[in-house]
């Protein structure tokens, strides 16, 4: 086709959203409000994975030595721990310190209590490694490797906290993995039932121009033209909706419910973005695309 | 310029819609087929347009065996033959230059040439002061006339009329056909499928008459009677 054959078929696409304003809106609105929800569920769960994700930062593996374990052989146990997969970072503790850290906990107000411990460190034998996770499901790996190694005398781990949180990291994942796909495909099943309708209305058109000597890509561009711009439409709405939303809901939680600051961090807007405009983009514009051309296929056996 | 040799076409097993037709039509002629509802008349155009494929026989239009031009061919084929339909078939959002520039957009003239023959053809057809109407604001006869002007501005050597007058008044159904004859005249060949036998009658042309899809007679106009 010619450059100037292009050019008209994009300038007859992009008319043929106004001619058929109705078919146009309606498309939209559906786009819009599949992306919206997709985008509201997508929002939650990133953030509710995020959520666990920070817990989980904070469940730490404990490593102490066997009596007389010299400073070498720590040594080479921490480099051994910082090969691991499953550690995240590790940070030593030695025994000046970690008495240090008791009596500031626990003696803070009446330093007079410890002071009979001047010259003799009760926890002489604490020297340990404080390991964090990248991922708590692995912790029980973790901690089998750390007890078969020479010199470590017992691993301190918290279980329970470790279960309870890969549970519900799982549970999110599954839910929200589920209640995307799902919105996905009533998206796309609403999406190209509109477009197939609309293009549907049209197949007299269709087969006019069939009938006076027009290609199969001449007839399908401004179909194509028309799907991608309503693609584009209702998919930068729901967007842009919910950058001001979800801006506005973080500002509102952070101001109303103060205790929660300390509790959750919210993922910034852009970084939801990040990964919302391109999937959000490509479903609009792609079901627009596809839609169309799919639909228009039957009708150009003319 | 048409040749349809022993062709059938049956829509269901045991049912032909035309049965064995064989019909010859000499470049320039200007011929009519006739026959009653349902004798198979508009298969016969439909088979010409490669809307369909025959379940026998041949079908060469312009020398061109239709059986080997291939779905992707259809398009240039469709070029050389004007269709003009008893309801008209225009795009209705498009006003009536829009509706003729876009039978030349299709074979992508360039704009040069559109601006330059679509007002001569509307001139032709005396709707140069109408360009600008949409079809629904146009009578029967005009977009006629429209349709017309779309099926010929492309200069093609044949047209095809499907019951061109079906809609129309009786003055219109004058226009139009004098309006065939004209192109005829300049050398087109013209193919009209009526069942106005009063227009057969009187503009003395070759007649090819179908009974329930089978020819049952192909005289000149002086030979014919209904």
């Amino acid at each position: 086709m010619k450059i100037s054959t292009h050019i008209y078929n994009i300038g007859q696409g992009l008319k043929n959203v106004w001619r058929n304003k109705m078919f146009s809106l309606a498309s939209i609105a559906t786009m819009t409000a599949c992306i919206f929800l997709f985008g509201i569920f997508y929002s939650l769960g990133t953030n509710f994975q995020s959520m666990v994700k920070t817990a989980e930062e904070g469940v730490a593996v404990t490593v102490f030595f066997t009596e007389g374990t010299s400073q070498a052989r720590i040594d080479e146990i921490g480099k051994e721990i910082s090969k691991r997969p499953e550690v995240a970072n590790y940070e030593f503790i030695s025994a000046e310190q970690a008495w240090s850290d008791y009596q500031e906990e626990y003696f803070g107000d009446n330093p007079e209590l410890a002071a009979g411990f001047a010259d003799d460190n009760p926890l002489a034998n604490s020297a340990n490694y404080e390991i964090y996770l990248s991922d708590v499901a692995m912790q029980s790996t973790l901690v089998s490797y750390l007890e078969g190694l020479d010199g470590v005398r017992q691993v301190n781990k918290s279980e329970v906290a470790a279960k309870t949180l890969t549970d519900i990291n799982q549970a999110i994942t599954i839910v929200s993995m589920a209640i995307v796909i799902i919105l996905l495909a009533v998206s796309i099943f609403l999406i190209s039932n509109t477009v197939m309708v609309g293009i549907s209305v049209r197949r007299e058109e269709i087969a006019i121009m069939k009938l006076i000597g027009a290609k199969d890509a001449f007839v399908r561009q401004p179909f194509v033209v028309e799907g991608i711009f309503i693609g584009l439409i209702g998919s930068a709405i729901p967007l842009i909706l919910l950058y001001f939303i979800y801006g506005r809901v973080i500002k509102y939680a952070a101001s109303e419910f103060n205790f929660l600051s300390n509790m959750v961090t919210f993922i910034p807007v852009e970084t939801i973005f990040k990964t919302l405009v391109p999937i959000s983009l490509l479903l609009g514009i792609g079901i627009g695309w596809v839609g169309s051309r799919v639909t228009l296929h039957k009708h150009l056996r003319v | 310029m048409i040749r349809l040799d022993h062709v059938s076409k049956s829509y269901e097993v045991g049912k032909p819609a035309l049965e064995d037709v064989t019909i010859h039509i000499d470049p320039g002629e200007f011929v009519f087929i006739v026959g009653d509802s349902g004798s198979g008349k508009s298969t016969l155009i439909r088979l010409l347009l490669k809307e369909l494929e025959p379940t026998k026989g041949k079908i060469y239009i312009n020398g061109q065996d239709l059986k080997k031009v291939t779905h992707k061919k259809i398009p240039m084929y469709r070029r050389n033959v004007g269709v003009v339909f008893q309801n008209f078939r225009l795009l209705p959002d498009r006003n009536v230059y829009e509706n003729v520039a876009f039978a030349m957009k299709v074979v992508e003239s360039s704009n040069r040439d559109i601006k330059k023959k679509v007002p001569s053809i509307l001139s032709m057809v005396g709707l140069a002061a109408k360009y600008r109407s949409r079809p629904s604001q146009l009578s029967g006869g005009e977009q006629q006339r429209v349709a017309i002007a779309r099926a010929l501005v492309n200069e093609p050597k044949i047209i095809l009329a499907d019951e061109p007058t079906g809609n129309l008044d009786s003055d219109n159904t004058w226009e139009i056909m004098k309006l065939l004859e004209e192109i005829n005249q300049r050398g087109t060949t013209v193919l009209v499928v009526t069942h106005n036998m009063e227009i057969v009658r009187t503009m003395n042309k070759r007649v090819i008459t179908i009974k329930k899809g089978v020819v049952v007679s192909d005289v000149g106009g002086d030979d014919y009677e209904d």
